[in-house]
């Protein structure tokens, strides 16, 4: 651990689009017209992910761990704005959802306020979180606009009776108390996407399709596309790029049909998951 | 100058008076300390069961990740501000008024920031693991992260914690010697290894008049940068409600503000527990109330502006956090707090209430009791108040974020009644030259005040 070691990373971190030339970054669009908010994503990602099932009354009091959560809206009155409708009155037609989780954010605003630097972004575009590294200061959590990070207040992982351990995934590890978690795009899938290419000999490039998320796999509907943005070909870079969602940009200005925006864009948070809009038909 | 009925003691009566105080204060004062005793282990006891439960005990969730431990963190980093501003500040701009007081305002900055440096201990989610934000050598080849204010705090705190410290010590020096030469036992060890091998030559005195005013000259800067990067934690992050430029000068108001009417409250207590009404006098507790005013109105100033600059500017989110921190579940915190902070101190206009000691012990714990509002008012509600909708629900501190509140409050108290029953907490030195120049400078003389001198020019003359 040397001076130099650090100056040498520093330098390095500082220069301007750091990870420009890595052949990855995983990106990943949702289509709000598709999803039906069946929630078989988040039920996937829990069992993926081995997020504990907290029960009703930790769940009351603000403790669900689920790293994807389905937002539920209602479409405003001609002229008002969202969220003007009261929740108790469950109109008859126009809820819309929003799978929200983990933006994996290139401008994220939880990695530079980590003192102990926990969560920082890898060469694959993701916004990783070390859990070893985590001393649980709870400032990413907070500096976060979508609020998708999920703090470990209790020791879940003590409760699960005896031979449900089993069921745990033992592809990535169980969270103890007090450390931060959050979707991960299924990192440990897609590291063993890289490590069967490399296996092949082919380094840094998965094909499209050869790797989905636990939420993707599951979406009965195909909301989700999931896949490399650098890869021209792959189907995600082609839903962004017909829907006119480009990275750098903190509004997008779409032409007729295009449905594309990423969530409040305008933090210049640069969120790598895309959502197309949800169309309605308002005659019918 | 007629104003001050000190001048009448003398220099012998000084000694006696404060070193009296180390010896037999009222009964008050074992009672206090037992009571702060008593929440000093409750809070152990709350810490311990959270410690182990995990800190969903506290009632913090999801969303609302931060709550009293940081506000509490805030408060206490602000009181230990005015100690440095009485003692600093005021010496720097010779202030002599500040000299009967200023001792315990120094031992308050310590103990405060020692106080206020356990809030992060009990904070972070990982406790084990809190020396990580350290920067050492280590074999994971990691640093911290440079670039995160909760870095800039660790070194901040620990800091401004060592100078305090080294401040009140270097200050004490003089009067540890007068102590070690009355005292028997095992104060006589303690106060013998404190004094340094003090014997009051001259240049002894010229070096230390050297080293106290750098000290001072280093502290002022530092004190301010201090509360500014405490105001960095909110300010540096995106959240509405955190993300005010303002901040770094209003939580430096607000610091002085609080931990000036923390000197009030602190002032009677001392005044009454160790007899001290002949140096704590109404003339001195007239003078540091107009200065809270003074710093009150500066405060007020500053959270108006504060306001404005959300109403004015374009910003959606930062219009519904303000306007739903009037108005949505937290409003009652931020209506108290406004009334604490903003009318009580217009009492402080009249003279009457200025010198009636009990009427601003009153006074100064309103403030206090507005001032960890603020502090809780400027953590909480923007986490109930943010972009994401689900995130809009109230939550409230549970019994155990309040029994660790209670608790700070009372080992902030205990440390600090051990300290003024160890050590000399009114300045004998200080109070002496302030006698000394009043009565030179004043109408009326002290009796054999220039022989006192003479003799003294005589025994350095002897000595060297």
């Amino acid at each position: 651990m040397s001076l130099s070691r650090m100056l040498e990373n520093w330098s390095r971190l500082n220069q301007k689009d750091y990870y420009k030339d890595e052949p990855i970054m995983w990106g990943m669009s949702i289509d709000l017209n598709k999803c039906t908010g069946c929630a078989s994503c988040v039920t996937a990602c829990n069992a993926e992910n081995n997020i504990p099932a907290v029960g009703k009354e930790k769940c009351g009091s603000g403790h669900t761990m689920s790293w994807m959560r389905i937002e539920r809206y209602w479409d405003s009155p001609e002229g008002e704005p969202d969220l003007a409708v009261e929740e108790s009155e469950y109109p008859e037609r126009g809820a819309h959802f929003a799978p929200m989780m983990c933006q994996q954010c290139n401008h994220a605003p939880c990695e530079p306020v980590c003192p102990v630097a926990a969560t920082y972004h890898n060469p694959d575009g993701l916004n990783a979180q070390v859990y070893n590294r985590c001393i649980g200061s709870r400032y990413c959590g907070t500096n976060c606009p979508f609020k998708v990070r999920y703090f470990n207040f209790f020791d879940y992982q003590e409760d699960i009776p005896h031979p449900m351990e089993m069921l745990l995934n033992p592809d990535l590890t169980v969270r103890s108390k007090g450390v931060m978690e959050k979707c991960t795009f299924c990192v440990q899938r897609l590291r063993n996407a890289k490590g069967d290419q490399a296996d092949k000999g082919i380094r840094g490039h998965v094909e499209d399709g050869a790797v989905q998320t636990a939420c993707q796999q599951s979406c009965p509907t195909d909301a989700i596309v999931f896949g490399n943005l650098k890869d021209g070909e792959s189907k995600v870079s082609h839903a962004w790029e017909s829907h006119g969602v480009e990275l750098n940009r903190h509004e997008q200005f779409n032409a007729e049909g295009e449905r594309g925006y990423r969530v409040f864009e305008e933090l210049n948070v640069e969120p790598s998951v895309m959502y197309l809009d949800r169309v309605r038909d308002t005659n019918a | 100058m007629s104003d001050f009925k000190m001048k009448d003691i003398e220099w012998a009566k000084i000694n006696e008076d404060v070193l009296a105080s180390l010896e037999s204060p009222r009964k008050a004062f074992w009672i206090v300390l037992a009571v702060c005793f008593a929440l000093v282990l409750c809070g152990v006891a709350a810490e311990i069961y959270q410690y182990n439960m995990g800190l969903g005990v506290a009632l913090m969730n999801n969303p609302h990740y931060w709550q009293t431990y940081i506000s509490n963190f805030v408060f206490w980093i602000g009181m230990s501000h005015s100690g440095t501003l009485l003692s600093a500040i005021l010496l720097l701009t010779h202030a002599d008024w500040r000299k009967p007081i200023y001792r315990f305002a120094e031992a308050m900055t310590f103990f405060s920031i020692a106080t206020a440096a356990i809030f992060p201990v009990i904070h972070i989610g990982r406790v084990w693991d809190m020396y990580w934000v350290l920067p050492y050598p280590n074999q994971h080849a990691i640093w911290p992260n440079f670039r995160s204010p909760l870095l800039w705090d660790a070194f901040a705190i620990t800091t401004y914690a060592t100078s305090s410290a080294l401040f009140l010590y270097i200050g004490m020096i003089p009067d540890l010697a007068i102590c070690r030469d009355k005292a028997k036992g095992w104060r006589k060890k303690l106060y013998t290894a404190m004094s340094l091998g003090w014997m009051g030559r001259a240049t002894e005195w010229i070096a230390f008049q050297k080293t106290y005013v750098l000290m001072a000259c280093f502290l002022v800067p530092l004190a301010v940068s201090v509360h500014s990067i405490v105001a960095s934690d909110f300010a540096m992050s995106m959240m509405p409600g955190w993300h005010v430029t303002s901040f770094p000068p209003y939580f430096v108001a607000g610091a002085l503000y609080s931990g000036c009417a923390a000197i009030i409250t602190l002032f009677v207590l001392l005044r009454y527990l160790f007899k001290f009404e002949a140096y704590m006098t109404p003339e001195i507790m007239d003078k540091t109330a107009r200065l809270t005013f003074a710093i009150a109105m500066a405060w007020n100033f500053l959270n108006l502006s504060e306001y404005a600059s959300i109403w004015y500017s374009n910003d959606m989110f930062e219009h519904e956090m303000l306007i739903d921190k009037f108005t949505g579940p937290y409003a009652g915190i931020v209506w108290t707090m406004l009334f604490c902070a903003t009318v009580v101190p217009f009492a402080m206009a009249w003279k009457k209430v200025r010198v009636n000691m009990w009427a601003m012990f009153v006074i100064s714990l309103l403030i206090q009791l507005g001032m960890w509002l603020e502090r809780f008012q400027i953590v909480s509600p923007p986490l109930a108040s943010n972009h994401e909708p689900w995130t809009q629900v109230a939550v409230w501190p549970g019994l155990v974020q309040m029994t660790i509140t209670a608790a700070s409050f009372g080992w902030f108290t205990m440390l600090f009644l051990i300290f003024c029953k160890v050590f000399p907490s009114v300045s004998m030195y200080e109070v002496k030259e302030m006698v000394y120049h009043r009565n030179k400078h004043g109408k009326k003389k002290l009796q054999d005040l220039d022989k006192i001198k003479d003799d003294m020019i005589k025994t350095e003359e002897g000595l060297s």
